[in-house]
């Protein structure tokens, strides 16, 4: 991809509020090209979305997140793309990685309480006929998600004036 | 000498004055004027501060980690007084590498605490009473305080913004007497972000053989410029032997607190530094060194996202300016906008402290680095880009007020 358009989508991934005047500004490149190159970037679906980073565990203590290892078999034809839509549907599902070793989709699932991730694991994904194993994973505490650390820190530990 | 005290009444003239004890050269630099702004900015609430001369950035974690690591492993010992012989090779390397200046690591480099350490050195071994030390102006605070210190007489060679702060051949032989002895660069330049091409130098280069001078080349921002790689005084035809480069890693890694810095040059003058250090210092810190070691071996990638995120930060800062309607000359180099205030009417401190009180920004009065600093102000832009264009709001809201009334 070229640069222009890497150096915007690392420009929006640190805060996707940034105007494309402040772009155009900071990358030295006419507003209507930083424009162009957006409106590029999200018809190709590479923008997926400008959504917050929330901390959930801030608005309530009863959410709870669990990673589920699930081992399934692939169908002929489609190997495993039939199946991870099926799961991925799901609105509590929110996320579905394919991967390598020992299992074979990653799913995260958010629930109001265990019960509610239990009770999705029992009655909806583990009946899938595709589905062989599933293990469910509690996550205690999020530190940090998609490069973004969770926990309040002060970094500047600047002077306000030196020379 | 305590029973001294306790009688003393503090007139600075009374012979019972603890100061009286002083040497006449410490007692002769001036209080910082940097220093009494910082105790007004302390006092303040709610401030941004463009006042503060090092990176935002914390250092890359894998450089804290080999530190630790290191500590963990027991490296906690003395290291050779020139400094460890694999940062020393490393340095040789990235010298070269990037700037095109070979130096022997065995003979031609000696690792300092910061590149402060690194001035004081060089000055001391060449400065004796009578001297005269060249220093273009506006420019870092330490240099002539320093240089009086060694009996040295500092002689400022003013610099100005309708050349972009760069040194011009023409003010620094107007500076030239037959007591001139050493010149101090430093370009990329903290205050005013200006600096010197190869084409600009040649000039200069041609004035230091005709005048038989000395360099003393400050290299701290070399790795932060904006438009092409620095070009190291060191570099140019026949000044190797006659320049010490002095750089470190403060600005460039984001690793100020280590104090980590070296000084390169001629061996007679490096062993000359040596004494000094070995006998003042010993060696610099063993876990700086290794953290040193780290970021030259595997840091120069990081640090280069580092300078391109200055660099956005820069272009975001200097049109803010024009659109506020402040002078500022394009700076290509450090992490320093030097915008004029002379368009408002106030001079530079005026300014500085209203700004401060009445727009809740801190930046520093350009006369406190020196001649032809008076009528700007220094803003550093290592600073969060939120955090900017906040200010920015502020500073063009005051400096409107101030136009209208």
């Amino acid at each position: 991809m070229e640069k222009l358009k890497v150096d915007i989508l690392e420009l929006l991934k640190e805060d996707a509020r940034r105007s494309p005047e402040l772009i155009s500004t900071m990358l030295d490149v006419p507003e209507p090209e930083i424009k162009q190159a957006i409106g590029e970037l999200e018809a190709e679906h590479v923008i997926v979305k400008y959504a917050a980073v929330v901390n959930w565990s801030k608005v309530s203590d009863e959410q709870v997140t669990a990673l589920i290892e699930v081992s399934i078999t692939p169908e002929r034809g489609r190997g495993f793309e039939g199946i991870a839509e099926r799961i991925y549907l799901y609105p509590e599902v929110k996320s579905v990685y394919l991967m390598s070793g020992a299992y074979d989709l990653l799913v995260e699932v958010q629930g109001a309480s265990l019960k509610d991730v239990a009770s999705f694991v029992s009655n909806k994904l583990s009946p899938i006929d595709a589905v062989l194993s599933t293990k469910t994973f509690f996550v205690l505490k999020k530190y940090k998600q998609d490069g973004i650390i969770y926990e309040e820190h002060e970094d500047d530990h600047r002077l306000m004036i030196s020379p | 000498m305590m029973q001294r005290n306790e009688l003393q009444v503090d007139t600075g003239r009374d012979r019972s004055s603890m100061s009286d004890y002083l040497v006449p050269q410490v007692r002769a630099i001036p209080p910082s004027g940097i220093r009494r702004f910082f105790d007004l900015v302390s006092a303040s609430k709610d401030v941004i501060t463009l006042g503060v001369g090092e990176p935002d950035f914390v250092t890359p974690w894998h450089v804290r980690e080999a530190c630790v690591y290191s500590l963990e492993t027991g490296k906690t010992q003395y290291t050779s007084n020139a400094g460890m012989p694999e940062l020393r090779e490393a340095i040789a390397d990235y010298l070269s590498g990037r700037f095109a200046v070979d130096y022997d690591p065995g003979s031609e480099i000696l690792v300092t605490v910061g590149a402060s350490e690194a001035i004081d050195l060089a000055l001391r071994a060449l400065v004796s009473a009578g001297d005269e030390i060249l220093v273009p102006e506006p420019c870092y605070i330490s240099y002539s305080p320093i240089t009086a210190l060694s009996g040295g007489t500092p002689v400022g060679v003013e610099t100005y913004a309708k050349d972009q702060f760069k040194l011009t051949a023409e003010s620094l032989e107007a500076a030239i007497t037959p007591r001139s002895k050493v010149l101090i660069l430093c370009y990329p330049s903290n205050p005013t972000g200006g600096i010197m091409t190869r084409e600009d130098w040649l000039p200069i280069a041609q004035l230091v053989e005709k005048h038989d001078l000395i360099v003393i080349a400050d290299e701290i921002y070399a790795e932060l410029t904006y438009s092409g790689r620095h070009v190291s005084f060191a570099s140019l035809p026949g000044m190797k032997d006659r320049t010490i480069t002095v750089n470190g890693f403060s600005k460039a890694f984001a690793m100020t607190g280590w104090r980590m810095g070296y000084a390169c040059g001629h061996p007679e003058l490096i062993a000359a530094m040596l004494k000094i250090h070995q006998y003042t210092i010993m060696c610099a810190p063993v876990m700086g060194q290794v953290a040193a070691l780290e970021a030259l071996t595997s840091g120069i990638g990081e640090m280069e996202r580092m300078v391109e995120s200055y660099n956005q930060r820069r272009r975001l800062v200097v049109h803010g300016f024009k659109e506020i309607g402040l002078d500022c000359h394009e700076p290509h180099g450090a992490f320093y906008a030097f915008p004029s205030v002379a368009s408002t009417g106030l001079t530079s401190e005026e300014f500085a402290e209203r700004l401060l009180m009445e727009g809740r920004v801190a930046a520093v009065p350009g006369g406190v680095f020196g001649k032809g600093g008076e009528s700007f102000i220094r803003c550093s832009y290592a600073t969060s880009v939120a955090q900017l264009t906040e200010a920015l709001d502020r500073i063009g809201n005051f400096v409107h007020r101030i136009k209208m009334s």
